[in-house]
């Protein structure tokens, strides 16, 4: 066992994060201990199997990886300011983009979407949890631990610097050598199985768990959307599972699948990534659209416009995203033939888009609409995402591809969807669900500080990529000469660009403190429909109690919370005599959390190419796979008293409310 | 509308869903993806199949061999549908039996696969000799793994099955190994097509 160059050395900002995280970790274990929280963190957070738990656990991971991933991006883009800058050296900066890219899209948002799913999907089809509870807190802890091992690498044993998606040969132990390649690997492996897990899960809860008498198309269209991406999860993540299971016999056992010798093919590695990669991205800007359906109906009061080709659009970007994977390499020379069917679909993948964003428009239109904060953030997509998916039409045509190919005007088209479509999504739902979870609105005055800050900082820093890349700046060049920056009028507009990143930080670092002050001052929801909201979380308290419904709701057509509320004004709602039964909930169970560890502790000893200590994670995961199996006594029921007293005391807060009124 | 509202409703039993449904649909999907992963793993075969650097080729394969393995698996299936018969029939003894008997067989071909591979390395054709072969064995390995995962689930199964009897839960359990099974089955007959018999032909 070598462990000469276990710890990263030489860097002072390397030393500082050493220094940050010892400081951290001994202030969170002081902290634990001295307010006696180890016993509270472990029954309500670490075992927990709640839904609602769980989301939350995956919001606060995803805050966390969106801050690790903009450090990167900012100290990308002070490298890049200034010609001939000695911030980074090249190594240093070719490992702080591949992590950007691979935190930012795996462990901020994917977790950010799987919050949204865990938080709202169950309230939203009137189910008390999702279909498998204890596999969705192996989900959350696989995802979570993935990330941590993946984060480890910078201060231990050297971060991967082969980019996001790691093509061969250069991720290739020949050019690669090392753990920090490793480190990709198995922290991304680690957190795939648990998505894939993850869209099991959600398919069979929202196939099987809905309230009686809700059919598929009473769905809210959130629903819907969450339902198109996990089955896009299903048929895609077996991709990448096998893809980095690949990469790893080549680099661990001296296989030959994307070698250079021995005939191996570094170009199939390239189409599997992206036939996982590019659905990957629809997987994560549908949940965004179906937020932005929920959003638009409640602030304009209004039924969606168009519900069934709404859904109709999720799916067939669904389907036809499984086609679209060769736009990323039509440089590869597959051919004019194979090339213009997978332009054609990619440019067919406008059109379900462009019929959803009509239908977001025409809801609009005529609606009594109410400005509120996830209502800005849709404002705000609409001609971000317009931009950026007509670049990607650009893109999208084979031949003048040649032309943008790695170029920055291709940075800056994905970062204009990623972010206009579904970081600007996901913040929308966050502020829209966020008094539904926690009981409390976020401080308007402060999110409308982030709020321009990220709109005005985004324009600053991605238009003029655009300009750079028809310049013939390519990405992931550390660094440009004098020539370039000044003659060639390079420098100024990444200096501008910087700006920008700088600006969204600072929007960002807003928000943090939105969040912060929000949480003792932030207006109070006591009604549980904090927003006059039409579909079935909004009918219960916030926070839910742990079993969500206290009596399943009986749907009667979409928007029913809607409507019953007008019968309720109206004077025609008949309430049904309340007869609470015991409720069916299932136990919280420390096996997730530990097998995750296992698994955490197979990739950490993959990744030193240790294979006793893989060995020992594997048969860990093994064991409590077994020990699972051999527990029965997995659910228990609450009883009506306990219904009753919870239920009493929800109401009386809000009757309270109301009278204050 | 409101006539097949209510009928819907009364399928619920008081909103409490049947929860070994659930379970063995979520089985289903989960065999999808596992399907994918094997069809990812068959593809990846078909593009390096004739990248055989010089060395080992298709042709070399032991034809008894994967013959009897082929056999031993099959026999292997045919017995866990007999166990599950036995299942219905509530037959504690016999099940066990038939499972017993079936990962028993699934051992044999595990065992056999491993001499296939062992003496395939002995004769020089490793997992690094070239693409063709990284592919053949990563296919092969990976379905001989989930063969392996297997036996070892069923044993566990075996046990509860001595502890509990026959109840909704191990009768669920036990349908969901059954058509884990049958899977790995049906993955090989592929297996033994595309790659056995398309090699030596």
């Amino acid at each position: 066992m070598n462990t000469s160059g276990f710890f990263v050395t030489g860097d002072p900002m390397i030393y500082g994060a050493d220094v940050s995280i010892v400081l951290v970790s001994v202030a969170i274990i002081f902290y634990l201990t001295y307010f006696k929280k180890w016993g509270w963190l472990w029954r309500e957070w670490i075992t927990t199997v709640d839904h609602k738990r769980i989301g939350i656990m995956y919001l606060i991971a995803s805050l966390l990886m969106l801050f690790r991933g903009g450090v990167d991006a900012i100290l990308m883009r002070l490298q890049l300011a200034i010609p001939n800058a000695h911030f980074l050296e090249s190594e240093h900066y070719n490992e702080i983009f591949t992590t950007h890219g691979t935190i930012m899209i795996l462990f901020m948002a994917m977790p950010f979407m799987f919050a949204l799913f865990n938080m709202v999907v169950p309230l939203q089809i009137g189910a008390r949890d999702v279909a498998y509870p204890a596999l969705n807190a192996i989900s959350f802890w696989l995802f979570f631990l993935g990330a941590m091992l993946f984060n480890l690498s910078f201060v231990i044993g050297g971060s991967p610097d082969a980019g996001w998606l790691s093509y061969p040969p250069l991720s290739e132990n020949q050019f690669s050598p090392g753990p920090g390649q490793n480190f990709w690997i198995w922290g991304v492996q680690i957190s795939g199985i648990g998505s894939l897990a993850t869209g099991i899960n959600f398919v069979v809860t929202i196939l099987k768990m809905r309230a009686p008498g809700m059919r598929l198309r009473d769905m809210p269209l959130f629903t819907w959307s969450v339902m198109a991406s996990s089955i896009a999860i299903l048929g895609v993540f077996p991709i990448l599972t096998v893809s980095l299971i690949m990469l790893t016999i080549d680099r661990l056992f001296g296989g030959h699948f994307f070698t250079m010798t021995a005939g191996g093919n570094p170009m199939m590695w390239v189409n599997l990534i992206w036939m996982w990669g590019h659905p990957e991205v629809y997987i994560v800007v549908l949940p965004a659209f179906g937020v932005f359906s929920e959003v638009v109906a409640t602030f304009a009061k209004k039924r969606i416009f168009g519900y069934g080709s709404m859904v109709f659009s999720m799916i067939a970007i669904s389907v036809v995203s499984y086609y679209t994977w060769v736009h990323h390499f039509f440089t590869m020379g597959a051919g004019a033939d194979v090339n213009i069917v997978f332009a054609i679909c990619t440019m067919i993948i406008a059109i379900p888009t462009g019929v959803k964003v009509f239908n977001w428009l025409f809801t609009l239109y005529r609606g009594r609409i109410t400005v509120t904060q996830p209502l800005l953030w849709f404002y705000a997509m609409i001609p971000c995402f317009l931009v950026g998916g007509s670049t990607g039409v650009m893109l999208a045509a084979a031949p003048a591809d040649y032309q943008y190919h790695n170029s920055y005007f291709l940075i800056a088209h994905f970062h204009q969807v990623l972010i206009g479509g579904v970081v600007f999504g996901y913040l929308a739902g966050m502020y829209y669900w966020w008094p539904k979870v926690f009981g409390f609105k976020l401080n308007d005055k402060l999110g409308k500080w982030a709020f321009w800050l990220w709109q005005i900082g985004f324009y600053v820093c991605f238009m003029p990529q655009y300009a750079l890349g028809f310049m013939g700046m390519t990405r992931r060049i550390y660094t440009y000469n004098q020539t370039m920056g000044w003659d060639m009028g390079w420098a100024p507009l990444n200096f501008i660009s910087t700006i920008g990143a700088f600006l969204m930080g600072a929007g960002f670092v807003f928000q943090a403190w939105q969040i912060i002050y929000s949480i003792k001052h932030g207006e109070r929801d006591v009604t549980g429909d904090a927003w006059n909201g039409r579909t079935l979380e909004w009918s219960i308290p916030s926070p839910p109690p742990a079993y969500n419904f206290a009596i399943l709701p009986t749907i009667k057509g979409r928007d029913s919370w809607w409507y019953q509320k007008q019968e309720m004004q109206n004077g025609t709602y008949k309430q049904e005599p309340v007869k609470y039964e015991p409720i069916h909930m299932p136990k919280n169970t420390g096996v997730p959390f530990i097998m995750s560890c296992f698994f955490f502790v197979a990739g950490f000893g993959f990744t030193f190419e240790w294979f006793w200590m893989g060995i020992i994670g594997l048969i860990g995961v093994a064991i409590t796979l077994f020990v699972r199996s051999f527990q029965y006594d997995t659910d228990y029921y609450i009883t009506v008293e306990e219904i009753e007293r919870t239920e009493k005391a929800l109401r009386n807060n809000a009757s309270v409310q109301r009278t204050a009124n | 509308m409101q006539q097949s509202v209510s009928a819907h409703v009364s399928d619920h039993d008081h909103g409490h869903v049947d929860q070994d449904s659930l379970k063995i649909l979520g089985f289903w999907i989960f065999l999808v993806t596992d399907c994918l992963l094997f069809g990812t793993l068959f593809a990846t075969y078909a593009v390096l199949h004739t990248h055989t650097n010089g060395g080992f080729t298709g042709k070399e394969f032991d034809i008894p061999g994967f013959v009897i393995e082929t056999f031993v698996l099959l026999v292997s299936s045919f017995t866990s549908g007999l166990a599950v018969l036995e299942m219905h029939k509530g037959n504690k003894k016999g099940l066990i039996s038939w499972l017993i008997i079936t990962l028993l067989l699934g051992a044999t071909f595990v065992g056999l696969e491993i001499h296939e591979f062992v003496s395939m390395a002995a004769e020089g054709a490793t997992i690094s000799t070239s693409a063709f072969l990284t592919s053949f064995f990563t296919l092969v390995g990976t379905h001989g793994a989930h063969v392996t995962f297997g036996i070892f689930w069923m044993i566990g199964l075996i046990v509860q099955l001595a502890k509990k009897g026959i109840t909704s839960d191990t009768k669920r359990k036990i349908s969901i190994i059954s058509l884990y099974w049958h899977f790995l089955d049906a993955v090989w007959i592929f297996i033994f097509t595309v790659v056995y018999l398309m090699g030596v032909m």
